[in-house]
């Protein structure tokens, strides 16, 4: 069951888990970053090999794979760090500012 | 009852015992005068199979703490010690540890703080780190560190309290001393303090959790540290609890308090650790000589024994307070500071006097704590105080 925070705004002090402890795990998958972007990466399908470098190196694990290669940016996490920019051997990726036009993020 | 064998041993060892007693899981630690022989002492029982203890040496007291956080989140019933440098080291974690609610019981040999460099007894240690989160006992005597560490274990695990203990002792003078000291049977120590069952374990594979989580942005946070502060305030029944306890099995006292002479005194000192003992042989032999006066040590600084001190000296016609550390630019020392805001309630004003004594192992001698009652017996007769704190021996 997931943990219910809802109504965190109301809880009284011995309501809080002990120690800040969750009471479950794998929660920053809910806990979305990638508004902290100011740079987004944009791979060019002719460049990429597949290396996967980037996917390793992601220190967010904003990299999304199917049949381990390459397809999407995870952009409700990836903060725009630039490192798989940086670690591309063929200079694949491009980080591109976002400007005015954030993407929603939900 | 415990059965119960009288020793010869100085404070290091019978805290190395005392642990050895409480059979932590794990204990994280790093060499440092003047607390080496404790996890040198554990390490050999540790090598000699005497308790099943995961020893992890590492390369600082930093990793020492960081260590026994990540140990105790996982579970384990954690131990380890510390001084001085050494403790001023774990700073950060010391924080993380209190504000994780992980009840970590560590040894502090009280050790003067660099500069100029120095290893001999002192309270700028500890007191530097007494607003850490962490509930923090004193011994005055190589027994009291034995008895300490027994009860830290039972104060820090109570589900009420779930708070690191620092079980305090003065660097060399009762660390290195050789006292005589009674020590309890494994089986008694181990009823005593039970088995632990960790609130929120990382290794409970069946109950995943998250340690360490952020409350900031608008977060928690300010809940939590509330959350802290009752749970440090629920440690005060716990403390009297398990010391009643742990006295019954020991035949031994214990309070946040302990007095002296007071049920009739005039004047008292009020002091920390163990130049309470030199205290009490200058007030015995003044109060032979008719003199009443009294002696205040206290055991426990962290919660500190507000209304136990408030009631104890009220009344009084003067108080010194003797603080073995400083707080420089402050109206005195941390436990100065302590007692003249216990009696500020009280409906009667009772002067009170700071004396500033033995940093880095300055002599403590008998004259200058006669000097002291000496200072006291001058006030309650209406002669002028001495005005501000006093260096007390100092040129």
């Amino acid at each position: 069951m997931k943990w219910d925070i809802s109504r965190m705004n109301e809880w009284k002090t011995d309501e809080f888990p002990l120690g800040a402890v969750i009471p479950e795990s794998g929660n920053s998958r809910d806990y979305v970053t990638g508004g902290w972007r100011s740079m987004r990466p944009e791979r060019s399908d002719e460049k990429c090999t597949q290396c996967l470098l980037c996917w390793i190196m992601c220190p967010d694990s904003a990299i999304n794979t199917a049949d381990e290669k390459v397809t999407t940016y995870n952009l409700k996490h990836c903060k725009g760090c630039g490192v798989c920019a940086n670690v591309c051997p063929t200079d694949a990726i491009t980080m591109v500012p976002e400007g005015c036009d954030l993407p929603e993020v939900k | 009852m415990p059965t119960q064998k009288t020793i010869a041993a100085t404070g290091n060892t019978v805290v190395a015992e005392a642990m050895r007693q409480c059979a932590p899981d794990v204990m994280a630690a790093y060499p440092i005068t003047p607390q080496t022989t404790i996890v040198e002492e554990f390490a050999a029982f540790v090598a000699k199979g005497r308790v099943h203890t995961e020893y992890i040496t590492v390369e600082s007291e930093h990793s020492a703490m960081s260590a026994c956080v990540g140990a105790s989140a996982a579970g384990a019933r954690v131990m380890t010690a510390t001084s001085s440098q050494g403790l001023a080291l774990m700073w950060e974690e010391l924080h993380i540890a209190a504000g994780m609610r992980l009840p970590i019981v560590m040894a502090n040999a009280n050790r003067a703080l660099s500069a100029p460099i120095n290893i001999h007894c002192d309270h700028g240690d500890i007191m530097g780190a007494r607003d850490t989160g962490w509930i923090a006992l004193f011994a005055e005597t190589a027994q009291e560190a034995y008895d300490n560490t027994i009860m830290s274990v039972r104060i820090a695990e109570n589900e009420s309290v779930l708070l690191p203990v620092m079980s305090c002792l003065d660097g060399f003078i009762t660390t290195h001393s050789i006292d005589r000291v009674q020590v309890m049977d494994d089986e008694s120590v181990a009823g005593f303090v039970g088995e632990y069952t960790p609130a929120n374990a990382l290794l409970d594979l069946e109950n995943p959790v998250t340690h360490g989580s952020f409350a900031g942005l608008g977060g928690p946070y300010f809940e939590f540290k509330k959350a802290q502060r009752e749970a440090i305030e629920r440690s005060r029944k716990v403390i009297n609890d398990v010391g009643a306890e742990f006295s019954e099995l020991s035949g031994r006292p214990f309070g946040m308090i302990e007095t002296w002479g007071m049920e009739d005194a005039e004047v008292a000192i009020v002091v920390i650790g163990s130049t309470a003992g030199n205290v009490r042989h200058v007030a015995r032999g003044l109060r032979d000589a008719g003199a009443k006066v009294g002696v205040v040590k206290v055991r426990c600084f962290r919660p500190f024994p507000f209304a136990e001190i408030a009631e104890a000296l009220a009344g009084l016609k003067a108080v010194a307070v003797l603080d073995r550390a400083e707080s420089f630019g402050a109206e005195g020392g941390p436990l100065f500071l302590e007692v003249r805001s216990a009696l500020y309630d009280n409906a009667e004003r009772v002067p009170v006097i700071d004396y500033i004594y033995g940093l880095g192992g300055s002599d403590v001698k008998l004259e200058l704590i006669e000097s002291v009652y000496k200072d006291l017996s001058d006030i309650a007769a209406g002669v002028e105080a001495p005005a501000g704190l006093v260096y007390l021996g100092s040129r």
